[in-house]
């Protein structure tokens, strides 16, 4: 038999509310609760509540074979349990059936997939705990925000240890290859892929209303002979939505509620396709081949990329100094912070700041609280004024410029080598001589620190020179780090410390004495301006104490 | 084409306009004739043949000019109301009480009369001395269209239509609403909608203006048509080069200081982001009759060391004035395009501008709020002062997008109106 899988996406955002910058400081509660209130309680009840039941009818008239799936945000689970708690009762109703299946996905619908494997771990751990508690089973089927793919994420994501991820069936990707088959991820095989057959599923979400449209009305005999119409070789039409389309998008009038009804009469009685769920068929069929996905592909809009979220100078710029954060944040242990800059990384904002004013915009803009992508930016722009103050007062002995801090490199190993590094020294000087790898050298320059001078070494890595990492104080002695600050030049730490890392720069600073770092911390509250040239010539001076203090 | 004024010598956006309009036309391949209440020799002549309505003689025994008088005498009624007055005249009312009256010779119907050229007193007077000579051209000179710019213009319009019998296009810059938000005068709101009534089209500057025509007037919408304004084109690259004196940014408002152009939101906004920050510097650039109250309200509000008034600002000045802004904003309560915020991204400012304006409609790399909202204006002031990402982007497209807007197009939208009543018949 051959198969038809549904997957409804439930997500809602937290939306931020009107956020002026003499708040800044003042105020920090970031997020509208009356118009998320309102949104979601007509959602429910437009929406969530009577498609729910009418799935939960059709599972009782049909018994295990109808089923579907569905991937709720954390986000949208907050607002159940805050706004909508029948909701959240009926999903449990649902869940309870066996038919349906609950997806892993990052807790706020987030882009941290694109940026930072540890956040996007960290993410998809808290929504699978969520969904295991209300759901009573641990997901094994992965759907990222949007449906973002590449062959990297699904890297990331098989070493999750999911078996399935669903994706879109991209034109540019699949070319003349049909979506209707199982694939698997181009460097993990072990990772399956269901792809959205987009034709089909837009039939239904996009389409359907549409009286411009050859297909329309669309009828449950229309679409059942559509899809008895594909080669009967081909093994499964995968019909991927957001769950909004139902008597949200779509609304009740034109049917839609009806339309979903009929279909499995209509698909039972004259078709040999069955309902099934994305773990269901992962075990049932064979990838046929592997999808290569270089770049990163999405559900969105004609393109199918990235560009309603990424991409223009304002979703950049927000996106960036968000993540800029990621190593702070992960430093505290305020509750409310770490929940701010999850709901802060909803992918949501950053598609309010998108400017290309495409047609299926429409979709989006139904629930846009902003006029205009400018208006988004400066809101959201002025809210991450705020959370980084807060984020500064909570680390006082860190008090630098955050927003010039570097970006933690999720690649480099560094951190976590530190301990082996000193055995590595050697191997890797041999080496580095005769094979020439990329690799190699770059450790061994990195850790032949007594012989070499430091600053070359980063230099190599970004040209610009108040980017240099003083790394080696990681390593450094206790003792050796005790001598290095206690008669240092406080100016000269200043500037140094303002090119450094954020590591370095807390390692040398907690063993500042405690006159020192007073006034240490006067200098940041002076703000001195920092130019390149200061930071070059006051690491020069560190870097020389390091050598003479390693040596 | 009858105007009011024709650059060097202007007093607010009309002559910018109108100037980039008739170049546009000759690009267009019309030709135009241009007729002002006054030419001082100077004006840029190479798109126009421009006529000095003070150099025609009027024939005063021609029966139709007397009849045309008779019609007109009401105009003059309560012609001591200053409805407009630009900036040139108003500091020279507050100088000294000046030259800038009309040299009447004798009597109305001396033989030549020289207009002033200027909005103020006696603008009724010269509007109705304008529409005598307008009858007098339109009976010497050749033309397939009469095209009359603003109220002052339209009974000159009239009155060419009536001797001529051609058809009439009249295009509104402003009207009365604009300039005088709900207490209109009451004699220029009937000029404006009697030229509209007779006009065989009419030509608004933007969908705002047009609804104001349609809704306020009275205008039958199948003879409005929307033609956006553009904005002139420097040739070649500034050579101005601007030495910053003062480190914090600027943030401009320029234009007439005047109810119209809500100056006072931008007052309240500047206290609101200096309440934040005070590094920044307002200047507020521009005279008129509300100048002194907003001298006034930034006394009061304690914010003078960082609010700046620099008086009215003319030519290069202006140009220098743009290069020293880091953002521009205008604020207008009602504004039927406004031109001024095209300049400012012509030289790389980023611009906030009030909803309420026809600019707005044409614009997308700008910011837009209602001219009311101060809360508004100010974190939109404050965003762009800030977060960089939005001026660099405002910066990046803003100039690309203003180029787009080309006296070249709008007038060819101007030619396709003309067609239409021309052939019409």
């Amino acid at each position: 038999m051959r198969s038809i899988c549904f997957y409804f996406q439930v997500h809602q955002p937290f939306r931020l509310k009107t956020y002026r910058f003499f708040d800044i400081g003042a105020n920090h509660h970031y997020f509208d609760e009356y118009r998320n209130r309102y949104i979601m309680r007509r959602i429910a009840d437009k929406c969530y509540l009577p498609m729910n039941k009418l799935l939960l009818d059709l599972i009782k008239e049909y018994g295990s074979a109808f089923k579907v799936s569905f991937s709720l945000s954390g986000t949208v689970i907050d607002q159940f349990e805050r706004y909508a708690p029948d909701v959240l009762e009926s999903y449990i109703k649902l869940a309870e059936t066996g038919c349906v299946e609950f997806l892993a996905e990052t807790y706020s619908h987030s882009l941290s997939s694109l940026k930072s494997e540890q956040e996007f771990n960290r993410q998809v751990a808290s929504q699978v705990e969520m969904v295991t508690r209300y759901f009573k089973k641990v997901p094994t089927t992965f759907r990222n925000t949007e449906l973002i793919y590449s062959d990297d994420i699904g890297a990331m994501v098989a070493k999750m240890g999911y078996k399935t991820m669903l994706t879109e069936g991209a034109k540019h990707i699949m070319g003349w290859k049909s979506p209707n088959y199982l694939y698997c991820n181009a460097i993990n095989p072990n990772l399956k892929l269901l792809l959205k057959n987009f034709r089909l599923s837009d039939d239904i979400a996009f389409r359907f209303s549409q009286q411009s449209w050859n297909g329309w009305p669309l009828t449950t005999e229309k679409f059942v002979n559509w899809i008895q119409d594909i080669d009967s070789d081909q093994e499964t039409i995968n019909l991927f939505m957001d769950y909004e389309t139902f008597g949200e998008h779509q609304w009740p009038e034109t049917g839609i509620f009806e339309f979903m009804k009929a279909l499995p009469a209509a698909v039972f009685a004259r078709s040999n396709y069955g309902f099934y769920t994305p773990a269901e068929l992962s075990e049932k069929l064979q990838p046929r081949a592997a999808v290569y996905v270089p770049n990163p592909i999405s559900w969105a809009d004609e393109e199918r990329d990235l560009t309603a979220w990424l991409g223009n100078d304002l979703q950049d710029d927000a996106f960036n100094k968000l993540y800029d954060l990621e190593y702070l944040v992960k430093e505290t242990a305020d509750q409310q912070l770490q929940l701010d800059w999850k709901y802060l990384q909803t992918s949501d904002h950053f598609y309010y700041m998108c400017t290309k004013w495409f047609s299926d915009g429409d979709v989006h803009k139904y629930f846009n609280p902003f006029n205009s992508p400018y208006e988004a930016y400066i809101n959201y722009m002025n809210i991450l004024s705020d959370f980084i103050i807060r984020l500064k007062d909570m680390h006082p002995v860190n008090r630098v410029e955050i927003q010039d801090q570097q970006p933690p490199q999720p690649v480099s190993g560094d951190e976590k080598n530190i301990k082996t590094r000193k055995a590595a020294v050697k191997s890797a000087a041999k080496k580095s001589g005769s094979t020439g790898t990329n690799k190699t050298p770059k450790t061994a320059q990195a850790t032949k620190t007594a012989q070499k001078p430091l600053n070359t070494a980063s230099k190599n890595k970004s040209p610009k020179i108040a980017r240099i990492n003083l790394k080696d104080v990681l390593m450094m002695k206790k003792t050796d780090l005790n001598k290095l600050v206690k008669d240092i030049d406080l100016k000269t730490l200043y500037f140094a410390m303002a090119g450094a890392d954020n590591k370095v720069k807390k390692t040398i600073i907690t063993h500042l004495g405690k006159l020192q770092l007073k006034s240490y911390n006067k200098l940041f509250a002076e703000n001195l301006p920092v130019s390149d040239s200061d930071v070059e010539k006051a690491q020069k001076v560190l870097v020389s104490k390091i050598k003479k203090l390693i040596s | 084409m009858f105007g009011w004024e024709f650059p060097p010598h202007i007093t607010g956006g009309l002559g910018t306009a109108c100037f980039g309009l008739t170049k546009g036309l000759l690009k267009n391949g019309v030709e135009v004739l241009f007729v002002v209440p006054r030419s001082y020799g100077d004006e840029d002549q190479q798109a126009v043949r421009l006529i000095n309505a003070s150099d025609v003689n009027i024939d005063f025994t021609n029966k139709l000019y007397q009849e045309y008088w008779k019609q007109l005498t009401y105009i003059e009624i309560g012609s001591n109301l200053i409805p407009y007055v630009g900036e040139e005249e108003f500091q020279k009312m507050t100088a000294v009480n000046t030259v800038d009256k009309t040299e009447e010779h004798s009597s109305v119907f001396s033989k030549q009369y020289t207009f002033s050229g200027k909005y103020g007193k006696n603008l009724m007077e010269e509007v109705t001395r304008y529409a005598l000579v307008a009858s007098t051209i339109a009976g010497s000179q050749q033309f397939d269209v009469i095209h009359a710019h603003d109220w002052l213009t339209y009974p000159a319009g009239i009155a060419a239509k009536k001797v001529s019998g051609k058809p009439l296009v009249v295009h509104m810059h402003a009207t009365e609403f604009d300039r005088s938000g709900d207490n209109i005068n009451q004699n220029v709101y009937d000029i404006e909608r009697k030229g509209m009534e007779i006009a065989d089209a009419v030509i608004t500057v933007s969908n705002f203006t047009r609804d104001i025509v349609i809704n306020k007037y009275g205008i039958n919408p199948d003879k409005v048509f929307t033609v956006h304004n553009a904005v002139e084109h420097n040739t070649g690259e500034t050579d101005l080069v601007i030495e910053r004196n003062v480190k914090e940014k600027v943030v401009t408002f320029l234009g007439r200081i005047t109810f119209q152009k809500g100056p006072d939101y931008f007052v309240e906004a500047a206290k609101r982001v200096l309440d934040k920050d005070k590094n920044v510097r307002f200047v507020m650039a521009g005279s008129g009759d509300m100048l002194n109250r907003m001298i006034l309200r930034v006394a009061q509000l304690g914010i003078s060391t960082h609010f700046h008034f620099t008086g009215f600002l003319q030519g290069a000045e202006v140009d220098k004035m743009f290069l020293l802004s880091d953002v521009y904003v205008m604020p207008s309560v009602s504004e039927p395009f406004g031109i001024s915020p095209l300049e400012a991204m012509r030289s790389n400012v980023p611009v906030v501008i009030s909803k309420q304006s026809g600019v707005s409609e044409v614009l997308k790399y700008a910011l837009k709020i209602d001219f009311w909202d101060i809360d508004a204006m100010a974190d939109a002031i404050y965003g762009l002062l800030h977060y960089d990402a939005l001026s660099v982007m405002f910066r990046k497209y803003g100039k690309e997008e203003v180029e787009n807007l080309k006296w070249e197009s709008a007038s060819s939208k101007i030619r396709d109106v003309y067609n239409k009543v021309v052939f019409k018949n």
